[in-house]
């Protein structure tokens, strides 16, 4: 029993050695400049808020911070609205060619972004949205739109059929048997595919960085790479920044961590 | 209503934003790739076949090639054998297993562009972690062309790792223990035991990380991008690198598509043998 108990307490051990390059931005976050460069000893003398203090009034992180938020939030609620329609359909419907949709979707997921990034950004100028929250908005949507219906399928193939069948006895229809029955109990599959898509829109580049030009919909991860330094890089700042781009992700791997699991697990495991 | 017309109502939206959104793009990136096409100078016309001419003797896009294929190749490798091991490891774990999966994921979690800004700073000569903990030496691991791609394997390494370590845990999990008690009364323990019970279980959902890996790293951008940028001379420029310059740095869209073809090529041949293996998987099972 003791044995066991070290045996854990090392591989906890071993594991937080691992995040340690995290801890370590966290720590430089929090370091005064002096102590920066050169690097002279491992713990700081003392710790500080001004990294912060310059993100919060000197960048464009909290503007950024609000773009990141609400274009994952809208791409997301795409993704799943969309998603959670087109998986019913081909989990219990009759749909003529439904393994060649699902094989296009599963093809789909594979898409390489920087393959399909010029025809969209060629898209969005002409339709006129580049720089703006939708453009981004339906590029990442569309984007996580086949992993979602791909997860939401399997996971409403999993509820028993026989749930839907005394719904419909009982005088419901289809659409209302979705509404009423499959969707609260596909619920936990339909959080951990919405983790998954906001997860990718959240730390998503490529597009962000292509079809973006001003602040008005820099998401985070682009203001990141672009975070200005006047003469000198200013790295208590970018680690300051990262640990704000950082907090959705430890929320996720923390607080939701059942669901990104079973999201990761089921999105792998396509069978 | 029927429900065949219910079906195509309720897949209709979707599949209409597929094909505006990803379909569409697809098909006129190939398109785009047989065209010149600067939109600063207005120039659009056809090229037909020049871009794939030019990239079959183009020395840069060979070097971006082999790039992207040591790149793949050495982190897919460490990613699998790090991954297992550390599943391994974890297997065992019976207190404080949310902990330690939050502790792991979270490396999984973060935004790419996050993890190229804290290497960066990790590996900075004077200020980084690295250089302190090797004994306070000024190594330019960046800055280094024999050893900036291997620092950015590094980076990918941590980065992708707990993904195959998560498959690879969740699959070990399934085991039944009896499995090995009974391979113990027959002597087998250890090594033995792994050989003959462990690794026939899990090599093949070790194969699907390993392939979906593949895929992640082939048409990985955000980090090699923001860590190195490509640098130096070249030395970490993966194919997407390099379409990425083509198309937004100096404009050619035709020709920038004419790599992200490339990419797009390699990316299905490893997508279709994803698929052939699960095919196979389930005829076995």
């Amino acid at each position: 029993m003791r044995a066991s108990r070290v045996r854990d307490g090392l591989v906890l051990l071993a594991l937080a050695g691992y995040a340690a390059p995290f801890f370590w931005q966290a720590m430089t976050s929090l370091r005064p400049d002096t102590e920066l460069l050169p690097l002279t000893h491992l713990w700081p003398t003392r710790l500080t808020l001004s990294h912060y203090d310059v993100v919060f009034r000197q960048s464009l992180m909290p503007r950024a911070l609000v773009n990141s938020l609400g274009i994952a939030l809208l791409s997301t609620l795409l993704a799943v609205g969309l998603g959670a329609l087109a998986a019913y359909a081909l989990a219990r419907l009759p749909v003529r060619g439904r393994s060649l949709i699902l094989l296009a979707m599963i093809a789909a997921t594979a898409f390489p972004q920087i393959a399909t990034v010029s025809p969209l950004y060629l898209l969005m100028r002409a339709l006129g949205l580049r720089d703006t929250w939708l453009a981004l908005i339906l590029a990442n949507g569309s984007f996580t739109l086949p992993l979602v219906t791909w997860l939401l399928a399997g996971f409403i193939r999993e509820i028993p059929r026989a749930l839907e069948e005394a719904a419909v006895v009982d005088g419901a229809g289809r659409l209302a048997t979705l509404r009423w029955v499959v969707l609260p109990l596909a619920a936990p599959g339909i959080a951990s595919a919405a983790l998954l898509a906001f997860l990718f829109s959240w730390n998503e580049f490529l597009f962000a960085y292509s079809l973006t030009a001003t602040e008005a919909s820099r998401t985070v991860p682009v203001a990141l790479a672009l975070f200005p330094g006047v003469f000198e890089v200013p790295w208590g700042d970018i680690a300051a920044a990262s640990l704000l781009a950082s907090l959705p992700p430890i929320l996720i791997v923390v607080g939701f961590q059942r669901y990104l699991v079973r999201g990761l697990l089921a999105g792998a495991l396509r069978e | 209503m029927t429900d065949h017309r219910l079906a195509w109502i309720l897949l209709a939206p979707a599949l209409a934003v597929l094909g505006g959104l990803t379909v569409y793009p697809a098909l006129w990136v190939l398109w785009l790739s047989f065209q010149y096409r600067v939109p600063v100078f207005s120039i659009s016309r056809w090229a037909g076949l020049d871009h794939y001419a030019f990239l079959a003797v183009d020395t840069r896009f060979w070097n971006a090639a082999w790039v992207t294929g040591v790149f793949t190749g050495c982190s897919v490798a460490l990613e699998c054998g790090l991954g297992l091991a550390m599943a391994l490891a974890l297997r065992g774990q019976s207190r404080g297993r949310r902990v330690a999966l939050a502790l792991l994921l979270l490396a999984w979690a973060l935004p790419s562009v996050v993890t190229a800004k804290m290497f960066e700073w990790l590996y900075h000569p004077a200020g980084g972690l690295v250089n302190f903990l090797v004994g306070g030496r000024t190594i330019n691991w960046l800055g280094d062309p024999d050893l900036a791609l291997p620092a950015l394997i590094a980076a990918d390494v941590w980065r992708a790792t707990p993904f195959v370590t998560l498959l690879c845990f969740a699959r070990l999990l399934t085991i039944p223990a009896d499995l090995y008690e009974a391979a113990q009364v027959d002597g087998a323990a250890g090594l033995q035991a792994f050989a003959r019970i462990t690794w026939p279980l899990v090599r093949p959902i070790l194969l699907v990380a390993l392939l979906f890996r593949t895929l992640d790293a082939l048409r990985a951008f955000d980090i090699m991008f923001v860590l190195t940028g490509g640098g130096p001379a070249g030395a970490t420029e993966t194919l997407t690198v390099y379409a990425y310059r083509a198309l937004f740095q100096t404009l050619q869209m035709g020709f920038g598509s004419a790599i992200g073809v490339v990419v797009f090529a390699f990316v299905m041949v490893v997508a279709v043998a994803y698929l052939w293996v699960i095919n196979r998987q389930d005829q076995t099972a």
